[in-house]
């Protein structure tokens, strides 16, 4: 899947973005009520403190529900792929959009568990995950 | 102030069609003029004009034409006007529109919504696409990985709900049948041939569970309803139709952070804005740019419960326009264009005034609603033939 567009980095997002290059997946985490902030932002959508940071998660996550995308909407866009949206472990309530990679596009299943691998795209390292097991 | 209702009194909209070469403004004109005939008025009788998302010059195509631009262009005096995208879905400006009769601060209000995308990507010299170097705002969380098309994002809640519920290709498939069977009646539609089950299950995947007949396509149209004041209604000759309630909300402005789509708890909310319930609608207008969003505000707004739209759907009678709830009589977007929400509230007006012809419903309907959006942002509108 070459010519992905890729985001555009900034003070607030550079985190989320670039830890994979330490192989990291970091979420903004509020330190006086716990919220875990994604999108990330300089305040916490639950207490508006500004004592958020970027923090790393454990980088598993189960599938919450995902599509199988058949149309190549870009140029160069290498079809079928995954795209799935994945429920964060140690980070309740955060969901990533993401692609499931390195399976047969027929194998993934909502339910399933997860583990994050990075891609890096120029000066960004993309999350995506691969499958470590089944539907629980 | 006698009467605060707001009513619509008029309704117009241009020629539907794909790289149409008619400049946007003048289908806009076409839908404005067609407008103010059905009502009865005149342009120097409008004071107040509303639009979404207003002028967007990032895809000219998805917003050509600005509220400033038609404002200019017909020489209307405004008390009042807005164009914004940070509304809550298409007919969020209907909405707007109606808060300001309601304050006084407008008597008839233009609420036009004009869409270009055929043409404009037909046209790229002329309308120059998107640059995609890199992405930010929302779109960041989401294009890296190929999620370039609502489709994509639509689709994994559609997903969720066949996985949960048990839902059914060929349950989807009686929107997209539904729709192109009351489009061929449909002169102004963009698809005139009724859809087979057959057609409808060999046709290839966009994203699953996604066929190409669940997407709407880009069209070229203009579509306008104007808004009153019921204190103005002695101006105009058509049976006004009374906006009897609204509703439009937010969920999390992230398509990935959203538990479910915004036509839930808007359709939830319609009702509490008013006596009428999901019983008394006559007749349904529900956003289909992709059919699962019609799935989504069948549940949400009541007409059956969260997860049995399958069954509601099966076979597609209850459905029909002879059905117990006929939904989208005109088309939808999947049979009628992508008009882009402003098309459901166009047909709700026809169907309620009788003046269907070959697609109009029996029993001379007095309750429609009308919806636009469904993805994170959602409207509702309950209008009532008094």
């Amino acid at each position: 899947m070459a010519n992905r567009p890729l985001p555009k980095l900034d003070a607030v997002n550079r985190d989320f973005w670039t830890g994979g290059e330490q192989g990291e997946l970091r979420i903004y985490h509020c330190g006086d009520c716990g919220t875990w902030v994604h999108p990330p932002r300089p305040v916490c959508r639950n207490c508006l403190s500004e004592n958020v940071a970027p923090e790393a998660v454990p980088g598993t996550a189960t599938v919450d529900t995902f599509t199988i995308n058949h149309q190549p909407f870009m140029r160069d866009m290498e079809v079928p792929f995954v795209i799935a949206r994945v429920a964060l472990d140690g980070a309740p309530g955060v969901f990533l959009t993401t692609n499931i990679v390195n399976c047969p596009v027929e194998d993934v299943n909502i339910g399933d568990k997860v583990k994050v691998t990075f891609l890096q795209e120029e000066d960004v390292w993309l999350p995506l995950f691969e499958k470590i097991g089944e539907d629980a | 102030m006698a009467d605060s209702e707001a009513y619509i009194t008029g309704i117009g909209q241009s020629e539907v069609g794909v790289r149409l070469t008619r400049h946007p403004l003048l289908l806009t004109v076409d839908a404005v003029k067609e407008a103010l005939d059905d009502a009865g008025l005149t342009i120097d009788q409008i004071d107040g004009v509303s639009t979404y998302p207003g002028r967007m010059p990032i895809f000219l195509g998805f917003s050509p034409i600005g509220a400033d631009e038609l404002i200019d262009a017909l020489g209307i005096k405004p008390t009042w006007y807005a164009g914004g995208g940070e509304i809550s879905s298409q007919l969020g400006a209907v909405v707007e529109a109606v808060g300001a009769i309601k304050q006084g601060l407008a008597r008839h209000i233009i609420c036009f919504r004009t869409v270009y995308e055929a043409a404009a990507l037909s046209r790229p010299e002329e309308f120059p696409p998107m640059r995609r170097d890199r992405v930010d705002g929302g779109q960041q969380w989401t294009a890296p990985f190929n999620a370039i098309s609502a489709a994509n994002w639509i689709g994994q809640f559609a997903m969720r709900h066949f996985r949960k519920y048990g839902m059914t290709r060929e349950q989807l498939a009686q929107i997209a049948l539904t729709d192109t069977a009351n489009s061929a009646k449909n002169p102004r539609a963009l698809v005139r041939e009724p859809l087979t089950m057959d057609k409808y299950m060999s046709s290839r995947m966009i994203s699953e569970p996604f066929c190409l007949y669940d997407c709407d396509r880009f069209t070229d149209a203009s579509t306008v309803l104007i808004v009153s004041a019921g204190d103005a209604l002695g101006e105009v000759k058509t049976t006004p139709v009374r906006v009897a309630a609204s509703a439009g909300t937010v969920e999390r402005y992230s398509w990935d952070q959203a538990e479910w789509v915004a036509a839930y708890p808007t359709g939830r909310d319609l009702w509490k804005n008013t006596d009428y319930t999901a019983e008394d609608v006559d007749v349904a207008q529900l956003y289909d740019g992709f059919s699962f969003n019609a799935v989504t505000w069948l549940e949400g707004l009541g007409f059956c419960k969260v997860g049995e739209a399958g069954d509601f759907l099966e076979g597609g009678k209850r459905i029909a326009l002879d059905g117990e709830l006929p939904v989208n009589t005109g088309g939808g977007q999947l049979g009628g264009g992508r008009l882009h929400g402003f098309g459901f509230a166009h047909e709700a007006v026809v169907q309620l005034r009788g003046e269907g012809g070959e697609r109009q419903v029996a029993n001379d309907p007095k309750v429609a609603v009308a919806t636009s959006g469904g993805g994170p942002l959602a409207t509702a509108l309950l209008l009532a033939k008094d």
